[in-house]
């Protein structure tokens, strides 16, 4: 599924590298989650792959089920199949969810040479998906993400993610700024669009999320690397350790 | 009175838009229609005058009308106050009547109407026809009848259901119909809200208006069915100098629609038009503007220069009057519908979009006069500047000593798409009585990279992000249009802002 091959990444204004040669491979229906201390370079992982300015890609490669992802315009990117739900998700003041939804629809549709939805279908189709994330109508009318709570906002991105059914989806600090019930429910909508081959990498601070969105795989990202892999089990050692000993075992490695 | 100034300068959105991008071929109406035409001789002077109202077999008092206000513009000078530039004018330079030859024996109906013509206002998405209409058959559902005065250049070449209207008691014709038909009518009206001395360009329209529209509604009538106004300019060289007068008696009601397209040309041409409403006690008039003159290329050569004076007089008691406004073409925007709110309770409203991009000029805005007490008026206005662009409103409003109790609301949005663009605000208050209210609010915002983002990630084009986040930023004044027209209103805020980002 995603491919990702001794990536380098800069800052495009500055001369600040972010990644140094990250390798992550994700296969079908697999969930991976990355873990790691502020600014070790998640976030900008989830914005390179889904395209986003202001990053110089230095070296490496990131494919998605084989097609260069780095070359193509972040439109593209996800009509092919990726999803960036945001840690931050933005507000489009003037503009209905529902119009918001349907637009994203029917363009990726439109250039996956599909045909447009009906707004019959799309309406029926978005209530049923809005009913299991606890979405009510009200919250559909509103223009995208004005004045929507924290845990709003998620299940927003969640809904968009149902809505447009990718097989890629990244999560980026879904769970920051979330209480746990609304963790709850932005878990659960995520574990019920799991299977038929889609797959996740979930970005988070805390084990607390992975305690609700169970992952297959789970890396410790360190300085713009991937400096440990394992188990669900690696992500409770970080939970009762910290990173700093997993920090201290990379940096005598590296010093070897 | 307040100046309130905004202009871009810094933290502009890094790459939102770095070029501005050709906008040609994107202005859907850029077509000619090649047509004999009739032209009086090049230039301004008493003599085309005299031949313009003699064209349109206008009595002696017409004639005499049009001469005083022609003697009086040869005094009066260009007006300069506004924030927009442009090389002078040669009013010696350029025909002031063109006419279709087809035009010269005046069609008795519309099957009499030249098929270039017809064809011309079919491609424009006006067909001139009216529906077959079977006795006790409705017109099928979703399928909205207009009626539609349509002028070419600068004559009136057709009006739809004007039979169907006059049972209801309404007239809706040719301005030089009307002036030939009901004298009365239009001797007491015309010049009574926008009078020859108004301005420089309204004293050039009184001199040489050729045609426009006309339209009475009668005591207590509900206009049965939208009524509107299609100009198109097509001769080169050529002013368009329409004018229309509305008449909205007692407790009467009708909504008014009015779109405007020219072809690609390299040289500039004039429009100046004028439009008068009058508004009796408890009556209400709404009127929609979609402009869409031909705005220039990437680089503003071409394109009209859109010198309008649009005024209503809410002169009854609760007299009702909206303004709504969609100026996305011309090269220049020059335009403030005003309503003078003198009936006691009577109210005004304004809704503007106003697009500028590539190296368009706009200075629009309105005036709200408030003459009689507990009087109203709404003003939302949003400015959108694109390429390198300047983007002024510019408006007053005014309470007078004995509009007690009166208010204002006033809302001035500025969006800027890049950081050669400019929006500037200018508004003037001037309040002589201690009862009233009025409120102000501006503000002014970017297309933001992270929207723009937002919306690419999740599938769509760039350009169809920056029409999506546009039309959310306008939605108010969208919304205060007749359903159809802001349909199109829409997708045209799409098409005026193609090449907007790169």
């Amino acid at each position: 599924m995603l491919e990702i091959n001794n990536l380098h990444v800069k800052l495009e204004e500055e001369d600040k590298v972010i990644l140094r040669g990250v390798d992550l491979k994700i296969g079908a229906g697999q969930v991976h989650a990355i873990m790691g201390p502020n600014g070790s370079g998640k976030s900008t992982l989830s914005y390179v792959l889904s395209g986003r300015d202001g990053y110089t890609v230095t070296g490496g490669s990131a494919t998605l089920d084989g097609a260069d992802l780095l070359e193509m315009e972040p439109e593209n990117r996800a009509a092919a199949g990726l999803f960036l739900a945001f840690q931050y998700p933005v507000e489009i003041p003037g503009v209905g969810n529902m119009t918001f939804l349907r637009t994203a629809v029917n363009a990726q549709r439109k250039t996956r040479g599909q045909e447009e939805m009906s707004a019959a279908e799309f309406l029926k189709v978005v209530r049923e998906k809005a009913r299991t994330l606890k979405i009510d109508a009200e919250m559909l009318k509103r223009p995208v993400n004005v004045g929507f709570s924290g845990g709003e906002k998620k299940r927003n991105e969640i809904l968009q993610m149902a809505m447009l059914e990718p097989k890629m989806c990244i999560l980026d600090e879904t769970d920051s700024g979330l209480d746990v019930d609304a963790m709850k429910l932005v878990a659960e909508g995520v574990n019920a669009l799991r299977g038929a081959g889609r797959s996740f990498l979930v970005i988070t601070h805390y084990q607390r999320l992975l305690d609700h969105i169970k992952p297959d795989v789970v890396h410790i990202m360190s300085a713009g690397r991937i400096i440990k892999t394992g188990g669900p089990e690696l992500a409770l050692e970080v939970e009762h350790n910290g990173y700093a000993d997993l920090l201290a075992e990379e940096q005598l490695a590296e010093a070897t | 009175m307040t100046v309130l100034e905004t202009e871009v300068r810094d933290g502009v959105d890094r790459e939102t838009v770095e070029t501005v991008q050709a906008m040609s071929g994107t202005y859907k109406y850029g077509w000619e229609t090649e047509i004999e035409m009739e032209y009086a001789p090049k230039g301004l002077s008493e003599d085309i005058v005299r031949l313009i109202s003699g064209k349109n077999d206008e009595p002696e008092w017409m004639l005499d009308w049009r001469l005083a206000a022609y003697r009086r513009w040869l005094k009066m000078e260009e007006p300069s106050w506004a924030m927009i530039s442009y090389p002078k004018i040669d009013y010696q330079d350029q025909y002031y009547y063109a006419k279709p030859k087809s035009m010269t024996v005046k069609p008795k109906s519309l099957d009499e109407v030249d098929p270039k013509l017809l064809a011309t206002y079919a491609k424009l998405g006006i067909p001139l026809k009216e529906q077959a209409l079977l006795a006790g058959v409705e017109a099928p559902e979703g399928e909205r009848r207009v009626a539609v005065d349509a002028v070419f250049d600068s004559v009136s070449v057709g009006t739809t259901f004007k039979a169907e209207l006059a049972k209801a008691g309404v007239i809706f014709c040719s301005i030089s119909e009307a002036i030939r038909e009901h004298p009365e009518l239009v001797k007491q009206y015309i010049g009574s809200v926008v009078p020859p001395s108004d301005n420089f360009f309204a004293t050039l329209n009184c001199a040489v208006f050729t045609d426009g529209s006309f339209v009475y509604i009668p005591p207590g009538t509900r206009c049965p069915m939208e009524l509107s106004t299609y100009f198109r300019i097509n001769a080169e060289n050529t002013g368009q100098f329409e004018r229309t007068l509305i008449i909205a008696d007692k407790g009467s009601y009708v909504s008014y629609l009015e779109g405007c397209t020219a072809p690609k040309r390299d040289t500039h041409q004039l429009h100046a038009a004028v439009v008068e409403l009058v508004i009796l006690e408890d009556a209400e008039v709404k009127y929609s503007t979609v402009q869409n003159w031909y705005p220039g290329d990437e680089n503003g050569k071409g394109g009209i220069y859109n010198f309008v004076t649009k005024r209503a007089d809410c002169r009854g008691d609760r007299a009702k009057v909206m303004w709504t406004q969609v100026e996305t073409g011309s090269a220049i925007t020059w335009k403030y519908p005003s309503c003078i709110l003198r009936g006691d309770g009577s109210q005004g409203e304004f809704y503007s979009i106003a697009i500028a991009n590539n190296a368009q000029q706009a200075d629009t805005g309105t005036k709200m006069i408030h003459l009689g007490k507990n009087t109203k008026s709404r003003i939302v206005s949003k400015g959108i500047s694109a390429g390198r662009a300047q983007n002024t409103y510019r408006g007053l409003v005014s309470m007078h000593p004995k509009a007690k109790n009166s208010r204002n609301y006033t809302q001035c949005d500025s969006l800027l798409i890049g950081d050669k663009c400019g929006a500037h605000t200018v508004p003037y208050i001037e309040v002589k009585n201690t009862s009233s209210r009025v409120e102000h609010e501006a503000t002014t915002s970017k297309v933001g990279d992270d929207q723009l983002f937002y919306c690419r990630s999740r599938g769509m084009s760039e350009e169809e992000a920056v029409a999506l986040v546009v039309n959310g930023f306008c939605r108010e004044v969208l919304q205060a249009l007749p359903m159809e027209f802001a349909m199109e209103a829409q997708s045209l805020v799409a098409i005026s802002l193609e090449g907007s980002v790169g």
